[in-house]
């Protein structure tokens, strides 16, 4: 019964997060409507927002995003802040590894965007790292600018686009 | 010396100094520099059926001869309904004072016969009307009629090449990625069409991201970046079966921005290891690697020279993305651009004289030339946001991304000439973006 109660709440906490999905990892063998599930709720004993140790806690309590100013990689003081949160569950729940996705606004070329974004993405592991988490369970992807989760061309929007998303996953297959 | 006048007031005004170089050259002759500002007056009538069941090719063939060169800008069509005599038969004697009346300065002339087994034959001439004589010799080619448009192309290259001196573009087909979905969930597979847009083949499908392909020499195979794996990896396609393997398979690093080298045996592209992105080149073969920059700043968009000695390419080792040049096998690379702005996506011209570029200033995008030295850069386009040249097979016209603005926003392609004029959007079925332009068939 517990568990089916668990099944329920993490149903909810994906519902809710259904609008940041293009932010999901998305691959060929789980685009990005399975993403989410696939990733959230491999078998790790998640629960739901209010569960501490769930990765909806994770990213709803804790916050899973940091931001960037323009062109920038470097981290800022609340960006820090949120990373210490980030480290400290990790940390705590170490059976999780996380994908770092690292975006970029459309204001740049394609191919500078992707490095970018790489740039943004290991500004996160470097930070992760330096504060305990092990490197080996972090890896980072860049979508450059191909996976904007505001589409208005404005600064309002581009700021949350420029944005490193700590994506908790059960394991990491390659 | 009446000749040399009638041409220099119909289609070379801005041309003069150009005057000693004209006597000597064929009679009728477009030098395309900035300097057209009138186009060609050209006659096609359609073209004779010399079968029966061939009066439809014949229609369409013409069609399309004259939208390739209508297209460029420097001709212009005279409609059917200003001709004073239609012609009936190939063989016959041009008239050619009907085609003076109408100020037809090149005359068009073809003919097709389609056979029991579906091959065309097609056959051309084309006509310096106002010296009474034909401008080189005719031609004549086969094939299926599924290939009809191909051949089309070729006769248009054909007298494109014999009016201008220089090859044509028209047989030739551009890779490219087909976009869907809303900007939050955008759909993106490969695709190649010919340069116009027509005869439109997926090579993928949208299950996964795809960047930025790029045609061999040859236009055999296409290199692209997509996520299948869920992580940006270099792909090569095979454009003849549609099948792809992985190129690179070190792990913990994206590779992105791939493109051939000349030779079409290997190829440069950037892999981002922790916070740094350096290009590698990789021969196709074996799979080695070798690196070519060493810097902690991002080095991305690797051209080669036609030649293959030098490599262009864009880093922000200055503090913001610039233009520099660096020998093929790797060293010291020097910076060419110094304009006020960003400059990214640098591609070396076939011809070899000029690099085309994005430039980002003051918000906007711009499809830009410059000399390889740095010099004499020229801003072709001004948008929201233009990106990723790309040349066509003579170094004469360049395609790249436009992407509109807003929520609503969607990628097209574009095309201008390298003299900024002509700008135009390019045909396909729905959003489109990263053109890469295949050689000539």
């Amino acid at each position: 019964m517990k568990h089916i109660t668990k099944i329920a709440l993490l149903v909810g906490a994906l519902a809710m997060s259904a609008c940041t999905q293009a932010d999901r990892f998305d691959s060929a063998d789980a685009g990005p409507g399975a993403g989410a599930g696939a990733g959230v709720g491999s078998g790790v004993g998640a629960g739901g927002p209010s569960d501490p140790t769930s990765p909806a806690y994770f990213q709803q309590a804790i916050g899973d995003r940091v931001l960037f100013l323009v062109d920038q990689s470097t981290l800022t003081a609340q960006a820090r802040a949120t990373l210490d949160a980030q480290a400290s569950w990790l940390i705590q729940n170490s059976d999780y590894q996380a994908v770092i996705e690292g975006h970029a606004d459309e204001q740049g070329t394609r191919e500078y965007n992707l490095a970018l974004g790489n740039r943004r993405a290991n500004a996160v592991r470097e930070y992760l790292v330096s504060k305990g988490v092990a490197s080996s369970r972090l890896k980072n992807v860049s979508y450059g600018k191909e996976r904007p989760i505001e589409i208005c061309s404005e600064e309002s929007c581009y700021a949350k686009n420029r944005r490193a998303v700590t994506v908790i996953a059960g394991g990491l297959t390659s | 010396m009446d000749r040399v006048t009638r041409l220099l007031t119909a289609a070379l005004t801005a041309l003069a100094l150009m005057l000693p170089a004209l006597v000597q050259a064929a009679p009728l002759r477009i030098e395309i520099t900035e300097g057209v500002v009138e186009p060609l007056p050209f006659a096609v009538p359609g073209f004779i059926a010399e079968s029966s069941g061939a009066e439809d090719w014949g229609a369409r063939l013409a069609q399309v001869v004259a939208d390739d060169l209508n297209g460029t800008g420097l001709f212009r069509q005279i409609g059917q309904d200003a001709f004073i005599s239609r012609p009936t038969s190939f063989a016959a004697p041009v008239q050619y004072a009907d085609w003076k009346a109408i100020n037809a300065q090149a005359l068009i002339m073809g003919a097709v016969a389609v056979a029991d087994n579906g091959q065309l034959t097609v056959k051309f001439r084309v006509y310096d009307v106002f010296s009474d004589q034909e401008l080189g010799r005719g031609l004549q080619f086969q094939g299926t009629t599924e290939g009809w448009r191909r051949m089309a192309h070729k006769v248009a290259d054909a007298v494109y090449s014999r009016i201008t001196g220089e090859a044509g573009y028209f047989d030739s087909r551009v890779v490219f990625v087909s976009e869907t979905g809303p900007k939050n969930d955008r759909r993106k597979r490969l695709a190649i069409m010919d340069y116009d847009g027509a005869n439109v083949q997926y090579l993928t499908d949208s299950s996964s991201i795809v960047l930025a392909p790029r045609f061999s020499p040859t236009g055999d195979r296409v290199l692209y970046t997509s996520y299948a794996t869920g992580f940006p990896r270099i792909h090569v396609l095979d454009v003849g079966n549609t099948r792809s393997r992985i190129l690179e398979t070190q792990t913990d690093a994206m590779s992105f921005a791939p493109r051939f080298a000349p030779n079409g045996q290997s190829a440069v592209f950037s892999l981002s290891e922790g916070a740094n992105t350096d290009i590698f080149l990789m021969d196709l073969g074996s799979g080695s690697t070798r690196r070519l920059t060493n810097t902690p700043a991002i080095e991305t968009a690797p051209s080669y020279s036609p030649d293959g000695s030098q490599i262009v390419f864009e880093s922000d080792r200055s503090g913001s993305q610039q233009l520099y040049i660096m020998p093929a096998s790797g060293g010291e690379a020097r910076r060419i651009s110094f304009g006020d702005g960003r400059y990214g996506t640098p591609v070396w011209s076939p011809r070899g004289d000029l690099i085309a570029f994005t430039k980002q200033h003051k918000g906007r995008f711009h499809i830009g030339v410059m000399r390889t030295d740095g010099s004499e850069e020229r801003l072709l386009t001004a948008s929201f946001l233009d990106e990723g040249p790309t040349w066509a097979p003579n170094g004469r016209v360049i395609m790249f991304t436009r992407e509109t603005q807003g929520a609503s926003g969607q990628a097209s392609l574009y095309s201008v000439d390298v003299s900024g004029r002509n700008l135009k959007r390019v045909r396909t079925p729905g959003a489109a973006s990263d053109p890469s332009w295949g050689p000539l068939q």
